[in-house]
């Protein structure tokens, strides 16, 4: 089903904000849509998309390869992004990324065996004051977790752990 | 401590609309919404505010520079929020969101505007959602939608989320992706203010320089110049950072000194080291010695620039001496080179080699003319670019190796 069979009423409102004839400004909230169930946006969105604002799907492809929180390759369900930037940095984030790599036994870059996390580094988040900290991107949207400790992040993984499990 | 944008922190509960009324909620949108609309203009003009996202562009001459045979116009809230160092805007809309808004209405109906957006960056997904309840509750109360207040004045208010790009906190590069482009600045002139969002005049403000004005017009001008300075008026939050005991926002009249915010306020450097360096204006900042005489200094926009540095957005980070600064530029390098938008060659190219230089100084396998090519390399990016992303990668870099040459004599 296309997005605009899925989604009529969202995307009406999400085309309301803009004047009729810049629809093009839909596009990072439809992109945000597309990516909501599969977390990565696919060809066949990427065509619906320059389809309902009458771009052309490489310029569709060229918005998703130019900002950072647009994906179009799968993968794992949750993106466990940490912010390894200066304010963070200064407060140890290189060291925690560095020990919730090795607990984890992923790389940055690369997802957890079961599919569950990709754990990433990322620039500057805002949150310079409660590093170390990340936010989690799933298609669901994007949650923030701030003066986090390796502990602390074993848990919260569990915890989604749980919550994919009773998904299924 | 007084506050007038982070009021939050003595109100409880100030984000709740009936919580808001009670504090006098948008009792300055009512007045100017009385007011005549060049008049609105002209108060923001003489309370002297100036633009908090880091330019310290005059805000109501900004709003003076609309051009009235061009319409309609715009107002676009720039929370995108991304200078490495800078949190402020955040605390702003998640716990005082309908003072902001307040500023926002007032701005749009000072130029005649009657839909206003909010560009957050996309990973503020959540101040998004909220935000977007926030509105829906002003509207209700009679704050937006048609004839505000029984005026002839209308104004709808949309969030517009980001996805990740730094750049897009440049102004133009911001309409751009606003207009559903990728986020590349623009070539100036001409400015928002003559052809801004699609391509018609927009005024382009920062949240906390928009949380501002209810301040303004319910004081006036001269309420707000009590605070500050005469060439640097008002207050101004101040996120600290980086090697300090109490990181935070701090809001403090302009004109406070550095040792007040980093010791008074921020408690001093932490495990009993000594401060080293200070970034004023986050990741795009000199690298600022930090003796008696840049502590003493005051954070006004006519200050900082005495000690080598720029007030910019605020954004002090606290560099103790422990730290390497051939570690700190390659920060900013990786940094810098990942958020180019790769549209103007030097920055693009640049970033890249002032990257790649850093990262082998800070590996110990650099040479002496290493580190003269970096500098030369930085120096010749200046003033090569449209935007001042640029000239921002090379403030960390070039400032280090002159003001702290022996951490580049390994």
């Amino acid at each position: 089903m296309s997005l605009a069979e899925k989604y009529p009423q969202e995307i009406e409102k999400i085309l309301a904000k803009y004047p009729p004839e810049h629809k093009r400004s839909a596009v990072m909230a439809l992109l945000y849509m597309a990516m909501r169930e599969e977390g990565y946006i696919t060809k066949a969105d990427k065509a619906d998309i320059a389809n309902m604002l009458d771009m052309t799907t490489t310029e569709i492809s060229a918005i998703i390869g130019f900002y950072t929180l647009y994906h179009d390759e799968k993968a794992g369900q949750y993106r466990l992004q940490v912010c390894t930037d200066i304010g963070c940095a200064l407060r140890g984030a290189d060291q925690y990324l560095a020990e919730l790599s090795e607990k984890l036994n992923v790389k940055p870059g690369e997802t957890t065996a079961d599919g569950l996390v990709t754990l990433e580094e990322v620039k500057c988040l805002a949150a310079c004051d409660k590093a170390p900290m990340f936010q989690v991107q799933s298609g669901k949207g994007i949650k923030y977790h701030e003066e986090m400790t390796v502990d602390a992040t074993l848990e919260l993984i569990e915890e989604l752990r749980k919550d994919a499990k009773e998904a299924k | 401590m007084f506050y007038m944008l982070l009021r939050h922190r003595d109100i409880e509960n100030l984000n709740q609309i009936d919580t808001f009324l009670k504090e006098d909620g948008f009792e300055g949108f009512k007045k100017a919404l009385k007011m005549d609309t060049t008049d609105v203009t002209n108060e923001v003009k003489e309370a002297g505010l100036r633009g908090r996202g880091g330019a310290g562009f005059p805000a109501g001459v900004k709003w003076s520079f609309m051009d009235n045979n061009n319409w309609p116009h715009y107002v676009v809230a720039n929370a995108d929020e991304s200078e490495p160092g800078t949190f402020k805007d955040r605390e702003i809309m998640e716990s005082n969101p309908f003072q902001f808004l307040e500023g926002l209405a007032i701005a749009s109906y000072a130029v005649g505007a009657n839909a206003a957006y909010i560009y957050l960056r996309g990973e503020f997904w959540e101040v998004a959602h909220f935000l977007d309840e926030k509105i829906e509750e002003m509207e209700k109360a009679g704050f937006l939608g048609d004839n505000i207040q029984g005026t002839d004045y209308s104004l709808n208010i949309y969030t517009h989320l980001g996805a990740g790009a730094y750049i897009c906190g440049e102004e133009t590069a911001l309409l751009e992706s606003m207009e559903g482009k990728r986020g590349q600045p623009r070539v100036r002139p001409p400015f928002p203010p003559s052809q801004g969002l699609y391509d018609k005049p927009t005024v382009v403000n920062n949240v906390e320089t928009l949380t501002s004005v209810p301040y303004i017009i319910n004081k006036g001008a001269d309420g707000y110049r009590k605070f500050g300075t005469e060439k640097s008026p008002g207050t101004k939050i101040f996120s600290l950072s980086g090697n300090v005991n109490k990181p935070g926002n701090y809001e403090l009249p302009l004109g406070s000194t550095f040792r007040e915010l980093i010791f008074e306020h921020g408690g001093g450097i932490p495990d009993g080291k000594s401060i080293k360096a200070i970034m004023p204006a986050g990741a795009s900042s000199s690298m600022v010695v930090a003796n008696d005489e840049a502590l003493d200094t005051q954070l006004t926009y006519e200050d900082v620039p005495n000690v080598g540095g720029d007030l910019g957005s605020a954004s002090v980070i606290v560099v103790d001496d422990s730290i390497s600064l051939d570690w700190l530029i390659n920060k900013t390098m990786d940094f810098f080179h990942h958020e180019s938008c790769g549209k103007c060659t030097p920055c693009r190219e640049g970033s890249y080699w002032m990257k790649k230089l850093t990262e082998r100084i800070h590996s110990g396998e650099g040479t002496e003319e290493d580190v003269a090519l970096l500098k030369d390399v930085a120096t010749q990016v200046r003033g090569k670019t449209l935007c001042a992303l640029g000239e921002f990668s090379t403030m960390a870099v070039v400032t280090s190796i002159e003001r702290f040459p022996e951490d580049f004599a390994k």
